[in-house]
């Protein structure tokens, strides 16, 4: 048994933060009490948290973890290291990898994988459509029986409205949410970043916000037209978040997500360097300041990172060359007490909510620390000061624009099933 | 004045007093251009690789004729030869180009900031000669050396530029250069060429964008022209005749400007699609005169990169390492 | 390392003396001021040579022509001396063909400075003859080069300096020996 002692707990399904002990057996939660009440029994190993905070485990809605297919840039081994270190206990991995996961070997693949090497819980995504090419529907039932939580064509958009009404159509009936990369790849053509003066500036092709705005109208209007569960992935503009609070407002079953990057970076922080160059891409400033009230007034239901590892010979081209995309897990933490909570934007509570029920909400499952739930727990600091090397990740990858950034409060110790799978 | 430049990748992040000096720099080269014998030997036994990813004809024989001219040698890729196509990426490519140890490196690329991107991992001066949409500056210099010569300033003008500005990096190397002498730019042209985002990609300088070119050349004492690309006539669709009847300049036209405006193009030139024949060879064309100060304004660029540190202002004898140099003139 | 001056070997009213009798003996020599120019090395050379036909024109009453020569471009030490050294503009307003120039600077020392002068001069055309005027000969030659018109000589040793100082250019007018001194 493990007992997580002195700890400030901050659980936004139970709405509470007080000091309390936290005592594991294995699996799941034994009790939780007052510090110094919870009997212990002998052997229990003990885990002082004192300064410290214990949150639910953080689940992340949204990474690429490479496998099966691309592990030369990360493996499930390597990526959910990096997801340890970040404090997640739980990464939900999209299903563009090479074969693409629309089938329910493929899941059973990445989840023997992820049982074999794995430091956190891994829970695939399912294509929406067969190789996610966008003509027919996956095999969507069969991968929900062998583990997925969702589906989605990431990496692009469900390709025509009618395809993205009929899956909406079979997840509902699944109990399946669909998760869409809102893009119009029309719009988006050979553009590398967001639209705007700074891609103007810069000679670079951009992409206006409407890229994104159009496709996420559309679905809100299908996620409407079915009752279908919709998620929109890395919601970058500000005219999509509307969409999602008039969806919301109308009782809809719509959910989004915002990247710490989209929250933290803006398009007038783009380089020639692509550390910069992710889809969608940086957005105006406007945009990140409706990211923050969103974040803040609950219409964004999660944090997620789109962990998108390209190993460095893929990512070292120039800027139009680059695959798009940046590392995610070990940065989300210290970006989101950065940008939100020390900023004084949202309360600790919320944020921890963006991290945990939040997305779990999403997903349709439950997240709290409480007696006979699962033993994921993330145990953060909220004002140790710590740098980001690059150098000491375990991920495969180096591309990230956060490299030397210095921090106040991070993930200390993260345990998933009971174990300690990360310790700072 | 003295300041160090290491490479030439953009006119945006230099000063009013750099530019100046660059320019101020050219002009002993505009007079070797009149000398019956052109040809210096202060760079030789140098080195000049010109690395062209992207087809170009004039720009890569300037810096060729500049490179001669200063007695460097000089060392050619063309993309068409090179080994890009066989998969090979940039950086390997110009790793291997230097290896055969140029002195300096001047690049065309097709991707905006690939010469930044170069110019990270190479510890020899890098020369952009055009990087996809974004700058040229050697051609924003020699574009404002030719105004310089020909209104005897380059302060306060209200300049005018025509045609395809979004995808143009003469327009954006002109505007950061004579933005920070006090020019004022109209930008005309259809207005999926011409976006508002212009207007502010200078802050400082006076940028407004208009789509009637009748409005457009009022009061301008310079008038810039852009080649129409003709394959960006096809994306978006755009017929050559709209552009011609809205935007071609032709003799009429050009009345609405100031009696003594300039006209430029940086070439190769449609004649007929931007411009009639009448204006491209007329009294106020400078075209040509462009083309020679090109060679000049490449041959400072070669040589200030190349030569290296700048002349500081600390007492000459204290820079000296060697007895030739005991005596600053002599 | 620092600078320390060691002596004044000119004063401003002898300069003044010796560039009026440079510009005797250059007359003199030259059998008048026909076909005559002066070359003028960037910097210091310039505003001397620009006296030198002042005084010229009080002999002659003739307006001896004044070219200015940058040897910048015709180094054969670049990078090595003068880094990256600031271009400044020649302007040689006349043909040197057939000419009778004469070349002034300040101190003839290694004499490569006059190498590169004559560089730069024969990229014009094909002078009738080229001499050279300056105002302090310290010695110490690597070429082949002596002036014919010599303000004065004075003997000094590799680490010292000669320093013109001209008004024109450094607020003061006066010819000092330097050193250095570790």
């Amino acid at each position: 048994m493990l007992l997580i002692k002195n700890g400030r707990v901050i659980d936004p399904a139970t709405k509470t933060d007080a000091s309390l002990d936290v005592l594991l057996d294995g699996e799941k939660i034994k009790e939780v009490g007052p510090a110094g009440k919870v009997a212990v029994p002998q052997g229990t190993e003990v885990f002082d948290a004192s300064e410290l905070i214990v949150a639910p485990g953080f689940i992340d809605l949204h990474a690429h973890l490479r496998e099966p297919g691309q592990e030369s840039s990360e493996t499930i081994e390597t990526g959910t290291r990096a997801a340890a270190r970040g404090g997640f206990t739980a990464v939900c991995c999209m299903p563009n990898t090479r074969p693409v996961n629309d089938n329910a070997s493929v899941t059973r693949f990445i989840l023997d994988r992820a049982k074999a090497g794995g430091s956190v819980r891994v829970w695939p995504i399912g294509a929406a459509s067969v190789g996610s090419k966008g003509e027919a529907i996956a095999e969507i039932a069969g991968m929900k029986e062998a583990g997925i939580v969702a589906v989605s064509d990431d990496g692009k958009p469900i390709a025509t409205a009618k395809l993205t009404r009929q899956v909406m159509d079979y997840c509902r009936s699944l109990d399946l949410p669909v998760i869409e990369h809102s893009e119009d790849v029309s719009l988006a053509a050979g553009a590398v970043m967001r639209e705007g003066v700074t891609s103007t500036r810069l000679g670079l092709r951009g992409m206006p916000a409407a890229a994104e705005s159009v496709c996420v109208t559309r679905d809100v209007q299908l996620a409407e037209l079915t009752g279908a569960r919709l998620h929109v992935a890395h919601l970058s503009a500000k005219a999509s978040l509307e969409q999602v609070r008039w969806a919301k407002s109308r009782g809809l079953r719509v959910s989004c997500e915002v990247t710490p990057h989209h929250f933290t970076l803006i398009d007038e922080d783009v380089q020639y360097d692509s550390k910069f160059k992710m889809n969608p891409p940086l957005a105006a400033r406007e945009d990140r300041e409706e990211l923050l009230a969103g974040l803040a007034d609950g219409t964004v239901d999660a944090i997620a990172t789109d962990h998108a590892p390209h190993e460095p010979a893929l990512k070292d081209v120039e800027f139009d060359r680059a695959p798009f995309g940046i590392l995610g897990f070990e940065t989300a933490l210290a970006l989101a007490l950065e940008q939100l909570v020390h900023s004084g934007r949202i309360p600790l509570m919320r944020m921890v909510e963006l991290f945990t029920a939040g997305p779990a909400r999403v997903l349709g499952i439950e997240r709290k620390v409480a007696a006979s739930q699962p033993s994921d727990l993330t145990i953060f600091s909220v004002n140790h000061s710590w740098t980001y090397h690059l150098k000491e990740s375990p991920s495969k990858s180096r591309n990230s624009p956060f490299d030397g950034r210095a921090f106040k409060g991070g993930p200390i110790a993260t345990v998933v099933a009971g174990r300690v799978v990360h310790k700072q | 004045m003295s300041t160090k430049f290491r490479d030439l990748l953009a006119l945006e992040p230099l000063t009013a007093d750099e530019l100046g000096f660059l320019l101020d720099q050219s002009k002993p080269f505009q007079e070797i251009q009149k000398h019956p014998l052109k040809k210096l030997a202060t760079l030789r036994g140098k080195t000049v690789a010109l690395a062209f990813f992207e087809t170009s004809t004039r720009t890569r024989i300037s810096f060729g004729a500049a490179a001669s001219r200063l007695g460097a040698d000089t060392m050619n890729l063309q993309a068409e030869a090179s080994s890009l196509k066989k998969g090979e990426t940039l950086l390997d490519t110009v790793f291997n180009l230097n290896a055969m140890k140029p002195d300096c490196l001047v690049m065309r690329h097709a991707a905006s900031g690939a010469p930044h991107y170069v110019a990270r991992h190479l510890d020899i001066p890098v020369v952009n000669a055009g990087d996809g949409t974004h700058e040229h500056p050697s051609q924003g210099l020699l574009d404002a050396l030719t105004i310089r010569d020909r209104l005897g300033t380059i302060k306060n003008l209200n300049v005018t530029i025509l045609g395809d500005i979004l995808h143009s990096r003469v327009a954006r190397s002109n505007i950061h250069l004579l933005g920070k002498f006090g020019c004022k730019f109209t930008l005309c042209g259809p207005a999926m060429w011409v976006p508002r985002e212009l207007e502010k990609i200078a802050p400082g300088t006076p940028i407004r964008c208009v789509y009637r070119i009748e409005g457009a050349l009022e009061g301008a004492d310079v008038i810039m022209m852009l080649r129409v690309q003709t394959e960006r006539l096809n994306d978006p669709p755009l017929s050559a005749d709209d552009y011609i009847l809205l935007y071609q300049l032709n003799p009429e036209r050009l009345r609405r400007a100031s009696p003594k405006a300039i006209v430029l193009h940086p070439g190769p030139i449609n004649r007929g699609i931007e411009i009639t024949p009448e204006v491209a060879d007329g009294p106020q064309s400078c075209v040509l005169e462009q083309v020679t100060n090109g060679v000049a304004v490449r041959m400072a660029i070669l040589y200030l990169l190349i030569s290296g540190a700048t002349e500081t202002d600390t007492h000459p004898a204290l820079q000296v390492k060697s007895k030739e140099s005991a005596n600053a003139s002599d | 390392m620092r600078i320390v001056e060691k002596s004044q070997l000119m004063s401003a009213p002898e300069i003044d003396r010796t560039l009026q009798r440079l510009a005797h003996e250059i007359v003199e020599k030259s059998g008048g001021t026909k076909n005559l120019a002066l070359i003028g090395i960037v910097r210091r050379g310039v505003p001397l040579a620009q006296r030198i036909a002042q005084a010229m024109q009080g002999i002659d009453g003739v307006n001896v022509p004044v070219g200015v020569l940058d040897i910048t471009l015709y180094r054969d030490d670049l990078s090595k001396v003068a880094p990256q050294a600031v271009l400044r503009s020649s302007d040689i307003p006349f043909g040197v063909d057939n000419m009778d120039l004469v070349l002034v600077d300040d101190v003839l020392y290694t004499g490569r400075t006059i190498r590169a002068a004559m560089n730069g001069l024969f990229d014009l055309g094909r002078p009738k003859r080229v001499s050279l005027c300056v105002l302090v000969d310290r010695g110490h030659r690597e070429m082949p080069i002596e002036a014919r018109y010599v303000g004065r000589k004075v003997q000094t040793s590799d680490t010292e300096i000669i320093e013109v100082r001209l008004r024109e250019i450094d607020k003061e007018e006066r010819v000092v020996l330097v050193d250095r001194v570790e």
